[in-house]
């Protein structure tokens, strides 16, 4: 490919690039992982081996995950996390689905509109809508407390009920990312040929035989994407409970992100706090691992 | 005939309409409501029935923030960081998205692997290494603590990677064969190609930085070296907490990355679909 033909002595050959080149755009990438990534990484396992005694780091082996093992706080976080993954991550990307095939209809009026209001709540930061969500929600004196009254339904402890306190979670993470998800739907749909609408409606398909076998099939890439996607983000979850319920009702949702983060910085156990995200990262290898072998088979 | 179809899908036109608006309003009703929280105080905001049109303490409540809790120099720090961020991260993300994308090396296959694993690696656990590293560099209430650890986003290296790829190699060959330095090529020749990819990048890291709670919460200690979502978590946790003021500092928060978002939508659309939907 490249030409043979230059004066030797160019010290290197026209149209082909020195070889270090590569590593030198890489290289501030390189210097930064291995500083604030990897060695991060490494550090925190050898921090989950130990434990602070009398002001010393010393070496305990798995004696934090053998705690880990029989702590009932730790097993109510992985409960609640979980309850919250099985229930808002279906939930949102179903409601996902349904808009995306609106926004891409036409028979949907002002789409570009609605495209947008229904994407703008991502622009919102966790702590704002956390402040905001927590003061709609308000049992006593929030708007929709007071909305639910007027049409004649009972008031509801949003955030003081154990149960309620992981509905209004639900909702808030709903509200936030639903958009987010329905945008990658859209595209994907969108890549879907048309010719192949045409030609089932053609062959006589009703509407639903084409969403389950067109429709659906082409939009597999996306769909495995946003369930990894948000299931990882899901079980990494940490700032909505944190602002909107601090964990409580008595722990009602207490997630295994905020329990790792009170382990390590209210009690400065971080040996425990650095098992726990060791614990977490091992769940989140093998969900992701499942979801991808069962979503990638399907498709074979 | 013709016409009972036609009347069918209008009837469906205006069913999937409605169902969309009110679901639209609902998403949009908890923005409109900060705009009017912001303008009232703490008993207005919570008074039955409830205000729903703007008051007059917007300015009361801006001037009790700004002046009597210093959010300004939360809001200094968080435009400060989060642009410094956005600049040095797009430049270093979009140089390594470059040479995963346009060269042949040895270990490439390694170092990408790398970059996947991090991008899938629960970013908690670093939280107490990178806590005790920045006590020992001495680097706690800095921009830089704030700024460095991020910096090599994994998925800002992903993405550039893939937008690259539609970079011609003709393109940078025929550079080459001119006798342009590498870096040269970099910058002038491939970097104004990828303009809009460099947009979406730069909004993506820009609101990442501006939003991020958690690590800043734990490398902040004093009130001076705040951002806008440590300030106003702190605010909250108050125990007489002014949610007139809160909710105004809260609209403060939302206000500039809203903007940002409704000018350049088309580029912050095509940056998270560019990470999501290529193959």
């Amino acid at each position: 490919m490249t030409s043979k033909l230059q004066p030797a002595t160019r010290r290197r050959w026209r149209g082909s690039a020195p070889r270090l080149t590569p590593y030198l755009f890489l290289l501030p990438v390189l210097v930064l992982f291995a500083g604030f990534k990897v060695y991060p990484y490494l550090y925190a396992a050898w921090l989950s081996l130990t434990k602070i005694i009398k002001g010393q780091t010393t070496f305990v082996g798995l004696g934090n995950y053998g705690r880990l093992a029989a702590d009932p706080i730790f097993y109510k976080a992985l409960t609640n996390t979980l309850i919250i993954l099985v229930t808002q991550v279906p939930l949102m990307l179903g409601l996902a689905l349904l808009l995306a095939v609106a926004f891409n209809s036409a028979l949907l009026k002002f789409r570009a509109f609605w495209r947008t209001a229904y994407f703008v709540p991502i622009v919102m930061g966790l702590v704002a809508y956390g402040i905001l969500f927590s003061t709609l929600l308000n049992s006593h004196h929030g708007l929709v407390n007071f909305l639910l009254e007027s049409v004649g339904l009972p008031r509801v402890p949003w955030l003081a009920d154990p149960v309620w306190a992981k509905v209004s979670i639900i909702i808030a993470l709903t509200w936030h990312y639903t958009g987010n998800s329905a945008v990658i739907y859209l595209a994907q749909l969108q890549s879907i040929p048309g010719e192949l609408y045409e030609a089932a409606e053609i062959d006589g398909a009703t509407a639903w035989q084409r969403f389950w076998h067109i429709t659906l099939p082409g939009l597999r890439p996306a769909i495995t994407l946003t369930v990894v996607l948000s299931t990882i983000g899901t079980l990494q979850l940490f700032d909505e409970p944190y602002v909107l319920t601090n964990g409580g009702p008595n722990n009602a949702t207490l997630t295994i992100g905020m329990y790792l983060y009170q382990n390590g910085f209210k009690y400065f156990d971080f040996g425990y706090a650095s098992a726990i995200g060791y614990v977490l990262t091992g769940i989140i290898g093998v969900i992701a691992l499942i979801q991808f072998r069962f979503l990638r088979e399907k498709q074979a | 005939m013709r016409t009972d179809r036609s009347l069918q899908a209008r009837g469906a036109s205006l069913a999937v309409s409605i169902v969309i608006a009110i679901g639209g309003v609902l998403m949009l009703a908890p923005f409109y409501w900060l705009i009017i929280a912001s303008t009232h105080r703490t008993s207005d905001i919570f008074s039955n029935p409830p205000n729903l049109v703007p008051g007059d303490q917007l300015w009361v409540n801006l001037t009790n923030l700004f002046v009597g809790e210093g959010f300004g120099q939360a809001v200094l720090n968080s435009t400060l960081v989060a642009t410094i961020y956005a600049l040095l991260g797009g430049l270093v993300c979009t140089a390594a998205g470059y040479a995963f994308a346009k060269f042949r090396f040895a270990g490439q296959g390694v170092l990408f692997g790398i970059v996947l694993v991090i991008l899938a690696l629960p970013s908690q656990v670093t939280l107490v290494p990178l806590f005790q590293i920045m006590v020992q560099l001495n680097w706690l209430n800095t921009y830089q603590a704030l700024i460095l650890p991020n910096l090599a986003l994994p998925f800002g290296i992903f993405l550039m990677r893939q937008t690259m790829q539609s970079v011609p190699d003709e393109l940078i060959q025929a550079a080459r064969v001119d006798g342009a330095g590498e870096f040269r090529i970099f910058a002038q020749i491939v970097l104004p190609t990828m303009r809009p990819a460099l947009a979406a990048l730069g909004i993506f890291l820009f609101l990442a930085q501006w939003n991020d709670f958690v690590y800043p919460l734990i490398v902040l200690r004093t009130s001076d070296a705040y951002t806008v979502p440590v300030a106003l978590a702190s605010l909250q946790g108050l125990s007489d907490t002014d949610y007139g003021q809160l909710l105004a500092g809260t609209m403060v928060s939302v206000l500039p990355v809203l903007g940002l978002f409704l000018f350049l939508q088309r580029h912050f659309v095509a940056g998270i679909l560019a990470g999501a939907v290529k193959q």
